[in-house]
């Protein structure tokens, strides 16, 4: 069933009966080609894709709970593309060339809005910083802005420019960023990899691995056992507990991170804005609510929820760069769970069990990600071999000394 | 959550610094056959457990120890404190 204009009308007309589940609840088959272990929204795009782009459609997405119900349900929803290294910078904007025609591939309404994204500049040496990450950006085929303050107080007014701490003197645009409907990626991924033929099985736990002799040969679920000739893992959050599983000890700590939402407001903040140097960003729902965030609460935890100290220093990062934001009243707060790893980079790689693959380690960067994740772990997954723009993101990069430090904190997972 | 400090009693820990795993506290021997293995996996490499936890938290805005806690990471609730130099010489890593 395609979704239509034409379709929309008639069922308008008809009392919307029409309308049918997007995706079958089917029973566990006792073998599959290849199972996913998460039904997020990496999973569901690592099946989706594996079945459009590589015809593998024996495949289940095993989900511990409903699709939709971990990360991609609790983000900030923002995409873009504004990396600055080589082993970053073209994956990020594969992702988003993906972003732009998704819609149109999977035929459903993710409510895609490319309203640009906005990195504010405060000192000189950030704006040298910024201009060589517009050019890094140019490099990888990604656009870039650079705006002066001058420019900002005409777009941007409310912001506070005169900062004693931290003025504003301008700021790295990437007009094509901007916001997703983030539950609208993962229905629209099931949707597309279940009419496909792949199983999405929800409330299915993995509770262990049946490896022999090296040898990945299916996992051990709350549902019995399911063989496979390749298994995935993509739980990003959980990538530690159910790696430990495998026996596996991966470059990753668990945090959590919190965000916002204030009550719905009219429209008064155009694009994404980001305060790197308060570590708080900022955008507005189609619903009008502000959605904001800023740094994690730092130490390891999978409690799903944070602690009040990181409230406040959030509260306070908004009301440093927007006054106005005092005015709005919190609707809700919500606390989900990172893979952070040693240096702030994601892993889309093969393990050191035959058959057993990873895909994890995406901090707080995960949603961005998703249709690219997806694109690339389908390419190692059908090929053997990594996609050339995830090629650097390896589990032995450590051992290796070839770290993807985007910030150059070394390896201090709370401090990418 | 609060940090029941062993010398100074109860502490918000928005007042400590956090470290990670208080297996950094067993830093390998550099001379060992297998020292580069081991570094790879003492500065890498982590359980990352759901549950129990010990780790290092510092009291930069107080006395400046290191504390080593036990907590649970999948409820935040704190079971032990002790001194960091206490567990360290309990392992024998220092005199």
């Amino acid at each position: 069933m395609r979704y239509s204009a034409l379709r929309i009308l008639k069922e308008g007309l008809t009392g919307n009966k029409g309308w049918k589940p997007v995706w079958r609840e089917p029973e566990p088959k006792r073998e599959y080609d290849v199972v996913i272990i998460g039904g997020g929204g990496h999973g569901l795009a690592t099946a989706y894709y594996l079945a459009k782009e590589y015809g593998t459609t024996n495949v289940a997405v095993l989900e511990k709970g409903w699709i939709g119900g971990g990360n991609v349900g609790r983000n900030t929803t923002i995409i873009r593309s504004n990396y600055l290294l080589p082993g970053n910078e073209p994956f990020y904007e594969l992702s988003l060339k993906l972003w732009e025609g998704l819609e149109q591939d999977f035929n459903y309404n993710a409510m895609i809005s490319q309203r640009s994204i906005l990195n504010l500049v405060h000192s000189d040496g950030q704006r040298d910083a910024f201009i060589r990450r517009g050019n890094a950006m140019f490099l990888a085929g990604a656009d870039a802005e650079y705006a002066d303050a001058d420019q900002l107080r005409a777009e941007l007014p409310f912001l506070n420019f005169d900062n004693a701490r931290f003025p504003i003197k301008g700021g790295l645009y990437q007009r094509r960023g901007g916001t997703v409907r983030h539950d609208a990626v993962a229905w629209g991924f099931a949707r597309g990899a279940d009419s496909r033929g792949v199983d999405i099985i929800q409330n299915c736990e993995v509770t262990g691995f049946d490896i022999e002799g090296g040898v990945c040969r299916g996992v051990e679920t709350s549902r019995g056992p399911i063989r496979a000739r390749k298994v995935a893992m993509c739980v990003a959050g959980s990538s530690g507990r159910v790696a430990a599983q495998a026996g596996m000890r991966l470059p990753i700590e668990s945090h959590v991170l919190q965000a916002f939402v204030t009550e719905g407001l009219k429209p008064v903040i155009p694009g994404v804005i980001t305060f790197g140097a308060g570590h708080f960003y900022v955008s507005q729902s189609d619903k009008g609510g502000l959605v904001f965030g800023g740094d994690i609460d730092g130490y390891n935890s999978y409690a799903q929820r944070g602690n009040l100290p990181v409230v406040e220093d959030v509260a306070e990062g908004g009301m440093a760069i927007m006054p106005m934001i005092g005015r709005a009243r919190l609707l809700r707060s919500w606390g989900g769970i990172m893979d952070m790893s040693m240096d702030g980079s994601p892993f889309i790689d093969r393990t050191h069990v035959d058959g057993l693959y990873f895909n994890g380690g995406w901090c707080y960067g995960g949603f961005k990600a998703t249709p690219a994740s997806g694109w690339c772990y389908a390419h190692l997954l059908a090929r053997d071999a990594p996609h050339p723009v995830a090629a650097e993101m390896r589990l032995d990069r450590f051992a290796r000394g070839h770290m993807i430090d985007e910030k150059g904190m070394g390896n201090q997972p709370n401090l990418h | 959550m609060i940090i029941n400090h062993p010398l100074l009693g109860p502490r918000d820990a928005a007042e400590f610094v956090y470290l990670g795993d208080a297996a950094l506290i067993d830093r390998p021997d550099w001379q060992a056959k297998d020292a580069a293995e081991q570094f790879h996996a003492y500065g890498y490499l982590r359980d990352n457990p759901a549950g129990r936890h010990q780790e290092l938290w510092y009291h930069e805005q107080g006395d400046r120890s290191w504390l080593v806690v036990t907590r649970d990471t999948l409820t935040h609730e704190i079971t032990e404190v002790q001194l960091a130099r206490d567990v360290a010489r309990s392992r024998g890593r220092s005199a």
